[in-house]
């Protein structure tokens, strides 16, 4: 048995009175692809800063390929790579600067480590001269990838990639993770966006320091438990709460075009049909569905309150 | 005259140099409509937002909000306009109250009428014992609430949401949605940005802009059946990924 790239336990991190992070325990297994979900202060931030060595648990251990995060900081920083949340990089320095810069003081050249970052590196090549930033959302991801990479990490923490970039690049991206993982690299991110959750091995789902669940994504979902109806009609307006009323109802959200009704025992088509007849709505669609990640999540949440 | 949409681009075109970031836009938005305005990132729609709330003028074109013109009015628009975005929405260091009473003072409203909706904001929000706090300590999903109803405590015309939801929990992103749909229903016109495209579908219609131009602007439905997509992800995609590494 291996063991894991990356194991926590019981760690915890409080600002203040605020517990940012909450005994949270996972291991990660080298070569996955390992998603952190949750929305904003969550606790994801802070989890990936003290996993990085650049904040100090209040209680807890945690290890890195072998190395403690504590310890044995210096090691550790020589064999991951870190994208923070915000831009990290030098706004004034072109994208060619940028990256010279990283791999000067990792103690290597951009010719070294080109293999590993050339699919990501080429499609901003073309602006290699233009000054960091000026850079589009998307372009500014791509060369913090890169820069992340240039040093061959073993490990890779990507805190929020995503956020604020449109879903095309958004897509590209996660394409760009997974031709990663096939090259070894063990990679664990962080994410707001419950569809990213789908694309990774394991999935650690948190929410206000705390861990929701932690599985594959398919598991999350086969232990869902409630009976999921997708419904539409003409007045969507009203539609959530009016379903939140119907008897037997768990919960009634948007998702999309449809609203996503949960409930504990099967909803009898015909009787919601004239429930929802009698309250006004017309062309009535209605569906048995499996859930997804998000639907997951909002019931973990909804248990939290 | 009531019946004039709320939003009038003619030609609107914007350059910086010779860099076209708004290339000839024409279109229109309808009082009390949700509209939705998409693109990727770079593709200029935060010029044309900054343009349609007075605070840039075009290179050439028409351009009316609130049937005020963006060349001499930019006053008028201000007056008549909410503006809410993900990255400055509300001060961290002044209490929710002190907030209110803030912008409600910039929009020039009496003491009485900020009283009396003050009262109405706290109740409907649920937020009552927080009055005085501070907004640094509230959760995101509040703060975004809260936010919202500021941006509209004014009762402007229009509201404009620059990717008001990013990060925020699932089930806050739909109470949130739940403020945008009351808000269009008391005939506020809201005008809004995101990177979800679920948050799309809950629009009337939806302009997606690529590369400086709007490609596509339909409601939500159409645009599904004219780009043969199972939801606005999908039409998103098929539009805007042709053109990714243009910038």
């Amino acid at each position: 048995m291996n063991s894991p790239s990356i194991r926590v336990e019981s760690v915890s991190k409080s600002y203040g009175k605020l517990k940012a992070v909450n005994n949270i325990s996972l291991t990660v297994e080298k070569g996955e692809l390992y998603g952190l979900i949750g929305p904003d202060g969550a606790g994801k931030t802070t989890l990936f800063r003290m996993l990085t060595s650049l904040l100090i648990p209040d209680s807890g251990k945690g290890e890195v390929e072998g190395l403690d995060i504590v310890k044995d900081y210096k090691n550790l920083r020589k064999i991951l790579g870190y994208m923070p949340g915000r831009f990290s990089l030098y706004h004034d320095l072109t994208v060619e600067e940028n990256l010279q810069f990283f791999a000067t003081i990792f103690g290597t050249t951009i010719k070294d480590n080109y293999d590993l970052i050339r699919d990501i590196y080429v499609q901003i090549e073309p602006f290699k001269n233009r000054r960091a930033g000026k850079l589009s959302g998307g372009m500014k991801q791509k060369l913090a990838l890169s820069c992340a990479l240039i040093h061959k990490p073993v490990v890779l923490f990507l805190d929020e990639p995503t956020t604020g970039v449109d879903a095309v690049s958004r897509k590209e991206f996660w394409e760009m993770l997974k031709s990663l993982q096939k090259k070894g690299i063990t990679i664990m991110v962080s994410t707001p966006y419950m569809d990213e959750a789908a694309l990774c091995d394991h999935v650690a789902l948190i929410q206000k320091g705390k861990i929701l669940s932690i599985d594959t994504p398919d598991k999350i979902k086969s232990q869902y438990r409630f009976l999921l109806t997708r419904i539409r009609t003409d007045n969507m307006y009203r539609l959530p709460n009016d379903l939140s009323l119907f008897p037997g109802s768990e919960s009634a959200y948007r998702f999309g075009d449809s609203v996503h009704l949960a409930s504990k025992e099967k909803i009898d088509e015909g009787n919601l049909t004239s429930y929802l007849e009698k309250s006004g709505h017309h062309r009535i669609e209605m569906e048995k569905i499996e859930p997804d990640i998000e639907d997951c999540f909002m019931a973990f949440l909804r248990n939290e309150t | 005259m009531d019946k004039q949409p709320i939003i009038i681009v003619e030609n609107l075109v914007k350059k910086f140099g010779s860099f076209v970031a708004n290339d000839n836009l024409t279109f229109e938005v309808e009082r009390g409509e949700i509209f939705g305005f998409l693109g990727a990132n770079g593709a200029g729609k935060t010029t044309a937002i900054k343009i349609l709330c007075g605070l840039s003028s075009p290179t050439s074109g028409i351009v009316k909000v609130a049937g005020f013109d963006v060349y001499r009015e930019t006053n008028k628009i201000k007056q008549n306009i909410g503006y809410m975005s993900q990255k400055f929405s509300l001060y961290e260091n002044l209490t929710v109250m002190e907030n209110i009473r803030f912008y409600a003072g910039i929009y020039g409203l009496t003491k009485k009428i900020i009283d009396e909706r003050m009262e109405e904001l706290l109740t409907d929000l649920n937020i009552r014992e927080l009055k005085d706090t501070l907004i640094a300590s509230l959760p995101l999903g509040w703060k975004q609430k809260l936010a919202f109803s500021i941006a509209i405590f004014h009762k402007p015309k229009i509201v404009f949401l620059d990717e008001p939801t990013g990060g925020v929990d699932p089930i806050a992103r739909r109470q949130f949605w739940d403020m945008i749909y009351d808000a269009a229903h008391a005939g506020i016109t809201v005008f809004v940005t995101t990177h979800y495209m679920d948050e799309a579908e809950y629009c009337d219609r939806v302009s997606i802009m690529v590369d400086g131009r709007i490609e596509a602007l339909d409601t939500p439905a159409a645009l599904k059946k004219k780009f043969d997509a199972i939801n606005m992800d999908a039409v998103f995609l098929k539009l805007a990924r042709k053109n990714v590494g243009s910038l």
